[in-house]
């Protein structure tokens, strides 16, 4: 396969060890999600050259850049990525355009392509390009450091908790560059965060690691409600869909979006949002957010009513509450009600339900 | 004031020091660079050999040296079949010699620096496609110049003010050997206090004034050599 990047590792420190085998795609967001200690980082610098797994292969879309079995060892200077440090470790005694040039030198380019303007704009900091990174903020700084990675227009772009050193109106700042990152540039990125909220806005595909071992790697929606991984039995457990705007109701501040394809289509009221029709956004609900009844509420202040279909169905650890994966046309939701309820309704997979939803929340 | 002698012991004092810090610097910077970044595990015993100078008695590495480049010694015999005759009492004898005396003060200084960089600045360099010769001269190098300032500027002063070793290794020769500290030696022996206070007085006034510079350039302090 040329079109995707296939990632095995294998190396043991003694009290650390990684041990992964993944194929993951070369389009979008794939998250590297887990605690502190379970190998994401050690992973990204595996993936980056940066540490050198003694068992390993990787491919990024049919180039091998390590291969332990033939002995193939790529440097990390001959492997087209970029990558953006946890801090932004921009070099001390360039400017920002110095900074910005380094990497563009070393293949033989220069700051006069269109691609370098874009993304210089695309990250607000062509009023910078003068100044030494000691006079930048730490927002600055982390912006300078991702268009540093991407002038190089590399083939994979590799980020190490870039917002963790930022306090969070910095780490506001950033996320919509890196939403528009997603939605303007070509590049896939690997970043590795342990911050549900991150996971949640920017994700596409997400591997949930722990202990040096892969638990499950999919696409955001279906990974998160997995109900046998930790993640769904969380208190902060919520389902992330993918919707488009196809009304607004000024009247009642309300915007109305569409859930899933034509066949399956659901509408959904969000508080107004300003943006044009057919504007696509991301939504998170929490489990908790969602109720199930078996017939249609007659009388009832919530508006979000959906058709929706048990998938599967468990107790959480504590024994309280029962944690229901349903099927919402074509998107999973998950809800988190008492089990009393699960019992009292005799919930079971494969019936037809209604959920009722009493919030959303937009994440971009 | 100034005898022909004195001058020429202060001109001879200068192109020593002058050529020896360059010396240093080249081999120095490598073996600095080395010593911090490989994981080998005799390093402790290179960073022995590399201080050594600071605590030997200066007699007796000038002795020692003075073993190893005469006729029987083994440089001695190496420089004798290329043709270069014998080191001990010459001008290049005498550098040779202020390149050992002093390598710690240009290592350590440097080694420091290196160390204060750390892993960092070298790994966003490789993420950028600098190999790692590249690194060092355009991320290492400027990230460590008050390293190398304080590198030549002790390198060079105490090269300047050796005396053991010159006299061990070098003698006392005019135009050749005879540098400024043997010299301020020569007049106390011959009771000239005048001469001697008139050298050892632009020596002073020299190696303050050098480590003004040093102290107000860095702002803070500079890297102690015996850290």
């Amino acid at each position: 396969m040329t079109d995707s990047i296939i990632a095995s590792f294998k190396l043991d420190y003694g009290a650390f060890s990684l041990d992964v085998d993944l194929r993951l795609p070369s389009l979008g967001i794939t998250v590297l999600f887990g605690h502190s200690g379970s190998g994401k980082t050690t992973l990204l610098r595996c993936i980056a050259g940066l540490q050198h797994a003694p068992q390993g292969f990787l491919a990024i879309n049919g180039k091998t850049w390590q291969d332990s079995e033939h002995n193939l060892f790529l440097p990390t200077h001959k492997r087209s990525l970029g990558y953006v440090f946890q801090e932004a470790n921009l070099f001390a005694h360039l400017t920002v355009l110095g900074n910005l040039c380094y990497g563009l030198k070393r293949i033989k380019q220069n700051s006069n392509s269109e691609n370098f303007k874009q993304i210089v704009e695309l990250l607000g900091i062509e009023h910078l390009m003068q100044r030494l990174p000691e006079h930048l903020s730490g927002g600055e700084r982390q912006r300078v450091a991702i268009a540093r990675a991407l002038v190089l227009n590399p083939d994979l772009l590799l980020m190490d908790e870039p917002l963790a050193s930022l306090d969070s109106k910095r780490k506001q700042e950033i996320l919509p560059f890196l939403m528009r990152l997603h939605t303007e540039l070509k590049i896939p990125v690997f970043y590795v965060t342990h911050s549900q909220q991150e996971v949640a806005q920017l994700a596409d595909y997400l591997v949930l690691l722990a202990d040096g071992k892969v638990q499950a790697a999919g696409l955001l929606s279906e990974t998160l409600s997995r109900l046998d991984l930790s993640q769904a039995q969380d208190r902060e457990a919520a389902s992330v869909w993918q919707v488009s705007i196809v009304e607004h109701e000024t009247a009642y501040h309300l915007t109305c979006v569409a859930v899933g394809t034509d066949v399956a289509m659901q509408r959904l009221y969000l508080p107004a949002i300003d943006a044009p029709l057919d504007t696509t956004l991301r939504i998170q609900i929490y489990a908790r957010d969602v109720s199930i009844t078996l017939e249609v509420p007659k009388a009832t202040s919530i508006l979000n009513i959906l058709p929706a279909t048990i998938t599967d169905l468990i107790d959480d650890s504590e024994g309280g509450q029962s944690i229901v994966r349903l099927q919402v046309g074509s998107q999973p939701l998950l809800a988190r009600i008492t089990r009393k309820s699960a019992q009292l309704l005799s919930l079971q997979t494969g019936m037809k339900v209604y959920v009722q939803i009493k919030s959303t929340s937009i994440l971009n | 004031m100034l005898s022909a002698d004195d001058i020429n012991a202060i001109w001879l004092t200068l192109k020593v020091a002058s050529l020896a810090t360059f010396i240093l610097l080249l081999i120095g910077t490598p073996i600095a660079w080395w010593l911090v970044r490989s994981q080998f595990r005799g390093k402790s015993i290179c960073n022995a050999l590399v201080a050594l100078p600071i605590v030997l008695p200066p007699s007796v590495l000038g002795f020692y040296l003075l073993i190893l480049m005469g006729p029987s010694g083994l440089v001695g015999r190496l420089t004798t079949d290329l043709g270069l005759g014998v080191l001990p009492f010459t001008f290049a004898g005498l550098v040779v010699a202020s390149v050992f005396y002093s390598l710690p003060f240009v290592v350590q200084p440097l080694q420091t620096a290196f160390t204060a960089i750390g892993d960092a600045p070298l790994e966003a360099a490789a993420t950028l496609r600098a190999n790692p010769l590249d690194t060092f001269f355009t991320v290492v190098i400027p990230l460590s110049r008050s390293g190398f300032l304080t590198a030549s500027i002790l390198g060079f002063t105490h090269t300047v003010g050796e005396f053991g070793v010159v006299l061990m290794v070098g003698g006392n020769i005019p135009e050749r050997t005879r540098v400024v500290s043997v010299q301020i030696y020569n007049h106390v022996e011959a009771m000239e206090y005048s001469q001697a206070h008139g050298l050892a007085g632009i020596l002073l006034v020299f190696s303050f004034l050098v480590l003004l510079l040093l102290y107000s350039t860095l702002k803070t302090n500079p890297v102690s050599p015996l850290k």
